[in-house]
């Protein structure tokens, strides 16, 4: 396992944190509570966990359009991941976070990885986002 | 890389005023995140950021009022927080109703139509086959996109307002013909004329379409029947909602789907997926999470009931009456609700002891009384994310259904046509 991946930066930013990794897509409308960081869709497989903080690893967004406000809601309420990690160029979530930029001077990395290594993340690593894109595992 | 035209510039440079150059670096660097070279116009959009959550969208909508921003093209609105006139019978507190009323006024002051709904398509606001537009509400993307042939990508809340102010949008995606063509094969195996004709099935394939598509767009081929407005709509709304389906495609059905070789625009299905009677079946109990037949409520609406469906539901109630120990509430629009008045078909279904709120919906609105536990529905949509938003438990069935439990007071399904192999 790789110490370093190169990822794309679609939104750069720093972040540092514990990996939350799902290969299920979320919509954070009816997915997410953003008063709590806590994942809400109960059709999920991360329901009732907290990501808040972390740093989420979510192929892609799916669901609603107003996904994108409810993460604008939690980076207001400092209940928003630390950084989302995808394996395309999800404009839900790097929306949420220019909006976040614009609205309130704070956002959060997006970072997009090739699919071999999205595969090769696990929940509990720690992980460090530098600016350039590249995820570094410790 | 990206270029701008001149009046693109001017509008980044803030020629045309602070709210223009605001929606325009928005852009500017959502184009760079699709990677775009180009803006493109557009002529209609669809706002969905009319859903009032919280300090934070009421914000952004009053930033951009405050900064006078106006919409540069016809644009509808999507269901905002509240039912601005009725919310006062439910459970909605005060100070959301107030912040809620405030963002749709926001919307407004832009120069929007306060159409107030999530199916847009079903109002004078219906876009055209080619139309480039920009809408939000994922509904209503995919019924543009599929059912009447116009072209939108898949707009995220607060990216649809920054269009529709501008006029521009990446020029990315599904605006343009060769990303429009089927990726996915899903292909109904022996999938019997008669559940086809079900007034659930379209609801249900949707829920699984959306689940096997992932992020590819779907064809859908072996549809025997002809399907009703609604029942494509049910099929968007489902498809958008266990999934991220944002155009499909229904061989013989939509239109950019004649044939399988058109809906893949003569290429070859990277992937084919066989559905079956039995796949069917499984993606139906899903729907449901309630597990008894106690029943509080039967809500339908989602996405917002429209005439042909106050008509289909009319005869059914005529004459009956909703059990005391069940409420029964439409979700829909002010124009819906207008002409089911007008038409005579509105009268038998209030007697029946329906309610009818508008502008809203129960998962964009906290409205519902906490002693409701229990729903059952005939919307995908509404029995996906029920049991998330709500904490309530959800039986799915027909509109007949529907109306036959709210008169026993429990749930009553008639699954005949759903066991048979």
């Amino acid at each position: 396992m790789r110490a370093a991946i190169a990822g794309r930066a679609i939104v750069a930013g720093e972040a540092e944190g514990d990996a939350l990794v799902t290969h299920d897509a979320l919509s954070f409308w009816g997915g997410y509570d953003f008063h709590t960081g806590e994942i809400i869709d109960r059709h999920h497989p991360l329901a009732g966990v907290r990501a808040a903080g972390r740093i989420l690893a979510v192929p892609f967004s799916k669901g609603s359009s107003t996904t994108t406000a409810v993460l604008l809601e939690a980076v207001r309420a400092g209940t928003a991941p630390a950084a989302i990690v995808t394996t395309g160029v999800d404009a839900f979530f790097a929306l949420a976070s220019i909006v976040a930029d614009v609205m309130y001077g704070k956002s959060f990395p997006v970072i997009a990885l090739d699919a071999a290594d999205f595969a090769s993340l696990t929940t509990g690593e720690h992980l460090t986002i530098e600016l350039s894109g590249v995820v570094r595992r410790r | 890389m990206l270029k701008l035209t001149d009046g693109d510039q001017a509008m980044l440079n803030g020629d045309r005023g602070p709210a223009p150059q605001l929606a325009m670096s928005i852009l500017v660097r959502m184009a760079g995140v699709y990677g775009a070279d180009a803006l493109m116009d557009i002529s209609q959009a669809h706002i969905d950021s009319t859903i009032y959550l919280g300090d934070a969208t009421l914000e952004f909508a009053e930033r951009l009022a405050s900064l006078g921003a106006k919409v540069a093209v016809p644009t509808s609105l999507n269901v905002s927080g509240v039912d601005e006139c009725g919310w006062k019978d439910w459970a909605v507190a005060p100070e959301w109703a107030a912040k809620a009323a405030r963002q749709m006024l926001a919307y407004e002051r832009m120069g929007a139509v306060p159409t107030w709904t999530c199916a847009p398509y079903q109002t004078h606001m219906r876009p055209v086959f080619g139309q480039q537009i920009a809408w939000g509400e994922s509904n209503a993307i995919a019924f543009a996109n599929s059912v009447i042939g116009a072209r939108t990508e898949r707009y995220p809340d607060l990216l649809d307002i920054c269009c529709a102010i501008t006029g521009r949008v990446p020029a990315v995606g599904l605006h343009l013909t060769e990303h429009r063509g089927g990726q996915v094969l899903l292909r109904l195996a022996a999938v019997r004329p008669a559940l086809q004709q079900d007034d659930q099935f379209f609801a249900v394939l949707g829920h699984l379409v959306g689940k096997l598509a992932g992020d590819l767009i779907p064809v859908i081929d072996g549809i025997l029947v002809q399907p009703k407005e609604d029942h494509l709509k049910a099929f968007s709304a489902a498809a958008a909602s266990s999934g991220r389906v944002a155009l499909f495609h229904m061989v013989g059905v939509t239109p950019e789907a004649p044939t399988l070789d058109a809906a893949f625009q003569g290429r070859q299905p990277a992937q084919t997926i066989e559905i079956t009677t039995t796949d069917l079946r499984a993606a139906r109990a899903e729907l449901t999470t309630a597990d008894g037949r106690e029943l509080d409520m039967v809500i339908l609406g989602s996405p917002h009931f429209s005439l042909a469906e106050f008509s289909q539901l009319a005869p059914l109630v005529a004459g009956a009456r909703a059990h005391p120990r069940v409420r029964f509430l439409i979700t829909s629009s002010r124009l819906m609700k207008e002409h089911a008045n007008e038409t005579g078909v509105l009268a038998p279904i209030v007697a029946f002891g329906a309610e009818i709120t508008l502008d809203t919906c129960i998962l964009a609105s906290p409205m519902l009384p906490p002693e409701i536990k229990t729903l059952m529905t005939n919307s995908a949509k509404y029995a996906y994310y029920a049991p998330s938003l709500l904490n309530t438990r959800v039986t799915f069935g027909s509109l007949a259904d529907c109306v036959r439990s709210a008169i026993e007071g429990r749930v009553v399904r008639d699954e005949s046509v759903w066991l048979i192999a």
